[in-house]
């Protein structure tokens, strides 16, 4: 299968179809199944689940926080220029 | 243009782009070009309390550079017929690219 791959892109055709990892500007993360993608990363998945960290600084001791904010969305266009990396998801959770 | 035909097929239909900002905004689609610059309709600013300033918005033409994602209704995207688009975009780059 991953015998004519030869170009970066090539790795991104075979994981249409496939749940794939997305690590964005903006300390983003996406977890979804690919469904088309073209040369600027510009992507299609399905049931998605975002992963975004912020920064909360607690009122009392200033201390800060670092909270994951997890939402889903069924179908989304995300635009290539955030994109980082795009990777097979991690078996961890 | 893989994704300018695909959005050309969104035009009198409902998405929610999320800009980098963070402004969510919901509107019907008007019109779409190739830098996937996007006109929309009887829009709605769907997180008002961090942009209250935009209220008052009924159209709005959004730069596509600006924009983070757009979520559209699962039902509206043929999955097996845009994969095969994908597919299909992916080899005639490749083939212009040899």
């Amino acid at each position: 299968m991953a015998g004519n791959v030869e170009q970066p892109l090539d790795l991104i055709l075979l994981a249409l179809d496939e749940e794939i990892l997305v690590k964005l500007r903006g300390d983003r993360e996406l977890r979804g199944k690919l469904q088309a993608f073209d040369q600027h990363m510009n992507l299609v998945l399905s049931d998605v689940e975002e992963t975004a960290l912020k920064v909360e600084v607690d009122n009392e001791t200033g201390e800060e926080l670092i909270k994951s904010v997890k939402r889903k969305m069924p179908m989304l266009f995300v635009r290539g220029d955030g994109v980082i990396l795009v990777a097979p998801p991690l078996r961890t959770a | 243009m893989l994704f300018f035909s695909f959005f050309k097929t969104f035009i009198g239909k409902t998405v929610t782009v999320e800009l980098k900002n963070d402004v969510i905004i919901r509107g019907k689609v008007h019109s779409v070009d190739q830098y996937l610059n996007i006109k929309l309709e009887d829009i709605e600013i769907l997180n008002i309390e961090s942009c209250p300033q935009l209220m008052t918005l009924k159209n709005s033409f959004i730069r596509g550079s600006v924009i983070r994602y757009i979520q559209v209704y699962a039902i509206d995207v043929d999955c097996e017929m845009l994969q095969e688009a994908a597919r299909r975009e992916y080899k005639e780059l490749k083939k212009v690219a040899k």
